[in-house]
């Protein structure tokens, strides 16, 4: 009976490791990631800040790189109201040769990143988020105790392909509804995208 | 005569897949059919490099399984707008055989829970079904030939 009790205590276990990632009101995870510029960023970073828009994304992916210059634009709009975009590569460049942080860097200097571009070496920020793909959005507000919960998860917009025919922007609706003290709608979406490249 | 059977031979020998081009009403009879037959059904794209180092497999699935009421799918999530530019491309260099659909849909985020609740998006995503016995697997992951093989041959058990 006991070892019965341990078997479903040790499942049960299993089982909530394997519920995969943070869900809409969680606290978001705390990180300590290098950036391109070698400094070590965490939440402690956007104290200052009203919320942070965390894009799991990479070098390789065609649709990450579809999103670069919204994801800028993104930047742009929205730092200077409180939330500031984080890209987070979490890629493993044995895999994608081209993920690797001295590409990150390179990558950000082409396309003049104004944001920071950290990387998840050790894919550890990925699973405890449940980030499965490039892009992958995670949208924080902060609350009024200084921590950060998750307000939104999903995609950017309805139209990786091609910008001009973007119907829904859901992610700056998800900005601007926190801007205004309001909850998101829909506050998750979905989208296709590269899968993460996990360590083998 | 004999020019048409040199035509066939010839059609034979460098025959590759057809790609059709289809909405999501088609894709959701396809899942909900009742026909007594596996469906291996394979979410892939051109641009991604784990769904290409999968394919050959699918391939060798479709030849495998030929005579045995199995029918693998592979739906490109490709642009409908690079048809021409790169998907036939694609389908005629590497000669794939098997049935090829493309996909022309729009807002991801409107269709992706239709076709897989539990499917977060990526690629590459594959769902394999015997309807008639209401067996149903979801991998939303690259798969390599002994998963693939032995999950299509568990389903037609």
């Amino acid at each position: 009976m006991k070892s019965l009790i341990l078997a479903l205590l040790f499942f049960g276990a299993v089982q909530a490791f394997s519920a995969e990632g943070l869900k809409i009101g969680d606290d978001a995870k705390e990180f300590s990631l290098k950036n391109i510029d070698g400094s070590i960023i965490s939440l402690a970073n956007y104290s200052g800040d009203n919320g942070l828009v965390v894009i799991f994304t990479c070098n390789h992916c065609p649709f990450s790189k579809a999103y670069e210059d919204r994801i800028i634009a993104l930047h742009k709009n929205y730092a200077g109201k409180g939330f500031p975009v984080l890209a987070i590569n979490s890629n493993d460049p044995v895999t994608v040769p081209e993920d690797s942080f001295d590409k990150m860097i390179e990558r950000s200097k082409e396309k003049g990143f104004p944001f920071r571009y950290v990387f998840d070496e050790t894919q550890s920020i990925a699973k405890q988020y449940g980030a499965t793909r490039t892009p992958h959005v995670y949208l924080l507000k902060k609350q009024s105790d200084n921590t950060f919960k998750i307000a939104y998860i999903g995609a950017i917009d309805d139209n990786h392909s091609d910008a001009s025919s973007v119907k829904e922007t859901y992610l700056s609706n998800a900005i601007e509804s926190l801007i205004a003290q309001k909850s998101p709608i829909p506050e998750t979406t979905k989208a296709i995208g590269c899968s993460i490249k996990w360590k083998k | 005569m004999r020019i048409f059977l040199i035509m066939v031979v010839l059609s034979s020998v460098t025959a590759f897949s057809q790609v059709k081009t289809v909405k999501l009403d088609a894709l959701t009879s396809l899942l909900n059919n009742d026909a007594d037959s596996v469906y291996v059904i394979n979410f892939w794209a051109t641009w991604c490099k784990p769904c290409i180092e999968e394919l050959p497999y699918f391939e060798e699935a479709t030849s495998a399984f030929a005579q045995k009421n199995v029918r693998v799918i592979l739906v490109s999530l490709d642009s409908p707008a690079e048809l021409e530019r790169v998907l036939l491309p694609f389908v005629k260099k590497k000669e794939l055989k098997s049935e090829i659909l493309l996909l022309d849909e729009q807002n991801p985020n409107e269709w992706i829970d239709t076709i897989e609740p539990d499917w977060t998006g990526s690629l590459p995503a594959t769902i394999i079904l015997r309807n008639r016995i209401k067996k149903r697997v979801f991998l939303e992951k690259q798969l390599e030939k002994e998963e693939l093989f032995t999950t299509i041959q568990s389903m037609m058990e």
